[in-house]
């Protein structure tokens, strides 16, 4: 296997006459996190759908070295590609357990055995989950909703977790709670494509970010540097109000 | 009405709506999962009895051609994508998963159908006709408009009916059939007759219920089914493809189609037409349940049974009109208690 797990060469995703994404390279190496960031309507949620397969994308989409880009969204997750999309997606009148259990559906048809044993470590990394094993996912609150979908996404085993805007709409201290866990997964050697609004939070947590605007990559570097960057500061990071406290 | 006649009717109307129920399930499932409002569902019935009133007579039944042409028309379907996307190399091994149970079960029928089998048999042999049909359909006519809006499923829905009724017409002539019943005689409890017939009806359907019941609640595929009817992206995001679940779900009603077949040959004569007014009265059993809900659909169905079984004592010229009328007070009702849920996308 190569050094680049995901490769995205000149995509371009269009929403019938209207082109959202206009020709975005990007790249994730095996345990990294990168982060995109950007602007409400830059083109993020779209880029991930094209690279999930929900949208048809045109360009290069390589992912461990094979060309993804015509394959059916089920074969990609079979591949170990899995997207925790910003609107969560559960099956609300369905238990935390089943949930979690479907998220291994591609594994099952694999006949894979240790479906238990991921079972058991998503719960010791999300012991609120496990309390809550028997209620329904309709009834969770936003933060353990955002739980519930990171570890039916873990269900699956992935090799790339692709996650939209995992912190939308929670509570400043269960954002945290939720940047916490991408860290210890990372930890873990999960590799992360992480699309966020919160820049200060994704910078924070990311070895490698990226910046969309108006469907296009505008800068990118490593992460560190490029909260360093004064355009990045001024726009994303809130840095004009530091004057005036 | 004295007791003895109401129980009778009673017994009566259990009888069909425990019929319809197991249509008004297949109709939730087929909705909740595709989004098609399956009006072919009846036309399963009527292949299903008269299917097995063919092998009865020890002939070979017309539905094994059906079969035969939807296979080949799929198998045409099938190579035709592969050409496109260039993937000859695994035409092999699709030609065989989609032609070998078909074919099989052609060249069962062909050389079994004479030898009089014993009944089981035959209500096996009918399953294995009418069951694959469901998939087939599916790839066929569903699967390439899947994102398509509920009006034009709908509409292909209707068409799909036309087509099969004239193909019945054609593969079973225009005489009716009716099986013999399962279980002869009876016995009195409470100074009424309960037939065997009627027991068997009951017997099968509540398995077949909880069976259904164990697979969507037990089972992964099952979930996934569920799942697929609760949120779409959703699932396609765990790698369950709508394909998949079509296919699956398609299955599922064909084989209640036939079991509904198999048990209404015995209790009345089935033509090649007569599909359409018995799956509608599922369809009333599943109006009730709002299209969502199993439960309610399955004892919406039964409610069904016993109206029209009261109906036809009453004024028995109108009873399809008052089983069929009883969707306008459901409807209203339905309207004024349950909150419209938007359609997502």
């Amino acid at each position: 296997m190569g050094q680049v797990l995901i490769r995205l060469d000149q995509v371009s995703v269009s929403y019938g006459r209207v082109e959202a994404v206009h020709s975005v390279s990007l790249s994730v190496a095996p345990g990294q996190i990168v982060s995109v960031i950007g602007p409400n309507g830059a083109g993020k949620t779209t880029l991930l759908s094209a690279t999930m397969g929900l949208l048809r994308a045109r360009g290069g989409l390589e992912f461990l070295g094979e060309n993804i880009r015509e394959w059916p969204v089920e074969q990609r997750v079979a591949a170990g590609l899995v997207l925790v999309p910003e609107r969560r997606e559960l099956f609300a009148d369905m238990g935390v357990e089943d949930n979690l259990l479907l998220g291994a559906f591609q594994r099952y048809l694999k006949r894979d055995r240790r479906i238990n044993s991921t079972l058991d470590e998503v719960y010791t990394r999300f012991p609120r989950l496990k309390e809550r094993r028997v209620q329904l996912a309709g009834t969770l609150s936003g933060g353990e909703r955002q739980m519930l979908a990171l570890g039916r996404a873990l269900m699956g085993k992935p090799t790339l977790l692709m996650l939209d805007e995992p912190s939308l709409g929670l509570a400043p201290i269960i954002v945290r709670e939720i940047f916490h866990i991408l860290a210890g997964l990372r930890q873990d050697g999960v590799s992360i494509l992480l699309v966020e609004q919160n820049a200060r939070a994704a910078l924070q947590v990311s070895d490698y970010g990226y910046v969309l605007e108006t469907g296009e990559v505008a800068l990118h570097g490593q992460s560190d540097e490029l909260a360093q960057d004064q355009r990045v500061a001024a726009s994303y990071l809130g840095a004009a109000r530091k004057g005036n406290p | 009405m004295d007791f003895q006649i109401a129980a009778l009717l009673a017994q009566d109307g259990l009888t069909n709506g425990a019929i319809y129920a197991l249509l008004a399930l297949a109709l939730v499932l087929v909705f909740g999962v595709t989004r098609v409002i399956f009006v072919p569902q009846g036309e399963f019935v009527a292949f299903g009895a008269l299917t097995l009133a063919a092998l009865q007579m020890g002939k070979t039944p017309g539905t094994v051609w059906l079969l035969l042409g939807m296979t080949l028309a799929a198998a045409v379907l099938e190579s035709y994508r592969c050409g496109r996307a260039g993937t000859w190399r695994r035409w092999p091994r699709e030609m065989l998963v989609l032609a070998a149970f078909p074919l099989a079960v052609a060249l069962a029928s062909y050389f079994l159908a004479p030898l009089q089998l014993p009944l089981w048999a035959q209500v096996l042999l009918t399953f294995c006709i009418i069951t694959p049909m469901g998939p087939l359909l599916y790839r066929l006519a569903f699967q390439p408009v899947a994102e398509a809006s509920v009006l034009v499923l709908l509409i292909l829905a209707v068409a799909i009916h036309f087509v099969f009724v004239g193909l019945g017409l054609f593969l079973f002539g225009a005489e009716g059939s009716r099986t013999p019943p399962f279980g002869s005689g009876g016995f009195e409890a409470l100074g009424v007759n309960v037939s065997n017939q009627a027991l068997w009806v009951y017997a099968v359907s509540s398995a077949l219920i909880v069976a259904l019941y164990l697979f969507f609640g037990r089972t992964i595929f099952g979930k996934a089914l569920r799942a697929t009817a609760m949120n779409r992206v959703g699932a396609r995001l765990i790698g369950a493809s709508p394909n998949f679940a079509g296919r699956l779900t398609f299955t599922l009603a064909a084989a209640l189609g036939a079991a509904s077949g198999v048990l209404i040959g015995p209790i009345t004569t089935v033509y090649y037409d007569s599909g359409f007014l018995i799956g509608l009265k599922g369809f009333v059993g599943a109006i009730i349940g709002g299209l969502v809900s199993y439960p309610i659909a399955a004892l919406g169905a039964l409610l069904v049974g016993l109206l029209e079984s009261y109906a036809s004592f009453w004024a028995s010229a109108y009873k399809e009109i008052i089983v069929f009328t009883l969707i306008i007070p459901v409807l209203l009702w339905r309207s004024l208690t349950t909150t419209h849920h938007e359609e997502e996308e």
